[in-house]
């Protein structure tokens, strides 16, 4: 009897051993996911970044997303044409119903951005998990990328500045917008709209990996209907907007 | 031969100093560098060079050569900047050396920790 039981014994341990093995890797590769890639790790295809905006939950006079862009990136928050403006809240009124929609547009990190396509010197380019960003080292100003946005995003910085974020470098005479946060979604960290408008309970904005079929984002846009902005252009943006 | 030599340059080199000749730099916490300071000297801007194209476009964070921790290690006890006088670590040497610095008219020259609460 008391054989049998050590035998016993032996093979679930063993078995407990194995089973705890294969249940580590899934939840390492979950930790790895939600606290960005590891240092010296390079941004991968695999990945790309977007947002679902539900326009329904986006609330009529709130602009906690915009200020909170402005203060992670070190933006005035002026809106003169001269001041840069990463993120704009918009109102759109259907005149005939009289239906109102609130919204924030800012760089829609086009899947063929028509910005990459223009620049003249490779500075706007998109990064492998689908962020759009302008390499400010290579920007000569020449404005082209604004010509050729749809979606008016990009701004360019007229005057001097000083005391820029140490994570946001940013420089007169270059071209710049919405980074998706790049400092902090490489931490892991979602950007600082999202976290504004999550604070303010709103839960507008939901940020995540569209390749990830299992991702939130992923889910919500298989169930519920969105759209992109002016998706005829064939750009697809990885801004997804709901209830527009 | 070659004996003789060194004890002279070591009896010149502080002469240099003295006469005002070398820069007077403010060196910060200061402390051990990420490679040796005379090969730093050298080769400072073809490793933030190097360092600013594998972070920009492929998203390479943590990196050795980071213009950040230089200014974190470096910058004045006096202003937390790296810029401001020729004893300033960055601005000294430049100005010693007689090259224009670009990084910091887009990058912050302050300490990370007094840079994010400055503003």
């Amino acid at each position: 009897m008391s054989e049998v039981n050590l035998d016993r014994r032996q093979f679930l341990g063993k078995t407990s051993v194995g089973l705890a093995g294969l249940a580590i890797a899934p939840g390492m590769m979950l930790y790895d996911f939600a606290h960005g890639r590891a240092a010296g790790e390079e941004a991968s295809g695999k990945v790309r970044w977007g947002m679902l905006i539900d326009t329904n939950q986006c609330q009529e006079g709130c602009n906690d997303c915009v200020t909170a862009c402005n203060k992670e990136n070190g933006l005035s928050g002026g809106t003169s044409p001269t001041d840069a403006q990463w993120m704009r809240k918009v109102e759109l009124k259907d005149m005939r119903s009289g239906r109102t929609t609130s919204l924030p547009v800012m760089c829609q990190h086009c899947a063929e951005p028509p910005c990459v396509d223009v620049c003249p010197t490779a500075a706007s380019f998109k990064r492998a998990d689908g962020i759009v960003l302008v390499d400010k080292h290579l920007c000569i100003g020449c404005r082209y990328c604004m010509m050729a946005c749809p979606y008016k995003a990009r701004s360019f910085v007229h005057e001097p500045l000083h005391d820029q974020k140490p994570d946001v470098p940013r420089g007169k005479g270059t071209v710049e917008s919405c980074t998706l946060c790049v400092h902090r979604v490489d931490k892991g960290q979602q950007p600082a709209c999202v976290e504004a408008c999550t604070k303010a309970d709103h839960k507008a904005i939901l940020f995540g990996n569209l390749n990830d079929p299992e991702s939130d984002i992923s889910k919500r846009i298989r169930s519920v209907a969105s759209t992109q902005l002016r998706a005829d252009m064939g750009l697809d943006p990885g801004i997804h907007y709901q209830g527009i | 031969m070659k004996t003789i030599l060194f004890i002279l340059l070591l009896a010149i080199t502080p002469m240099w100093a003295e006469a005002g000749i070398m820069p007077k730099l403010d060196i910060g916490k200061g402390g051990k560098c990420v490679a040796e300071p005379q090969w730093m000297r050298k080769n400072h801007m073809h490793v933030l060079l190097h360092q600013r194209d594998e972070t920009v476009h492929k998203g390479i964070r943590g990196g050795k050569y980071s213009l950040a921790d230089c200014v974190d290690c470096h910058a004045s006890s006096k202003n937390n900047s790296v810029l401001g006088s020729n004893e300033n670590f960055c601005q000294g040497c430049h100005a010693y050396a007689g090259v224009k610095i670009d990084c910091f008219e887009c990058h912050s020259n302050k300490r990370r920790e007094i840079a994010e609460v400055g503003k």
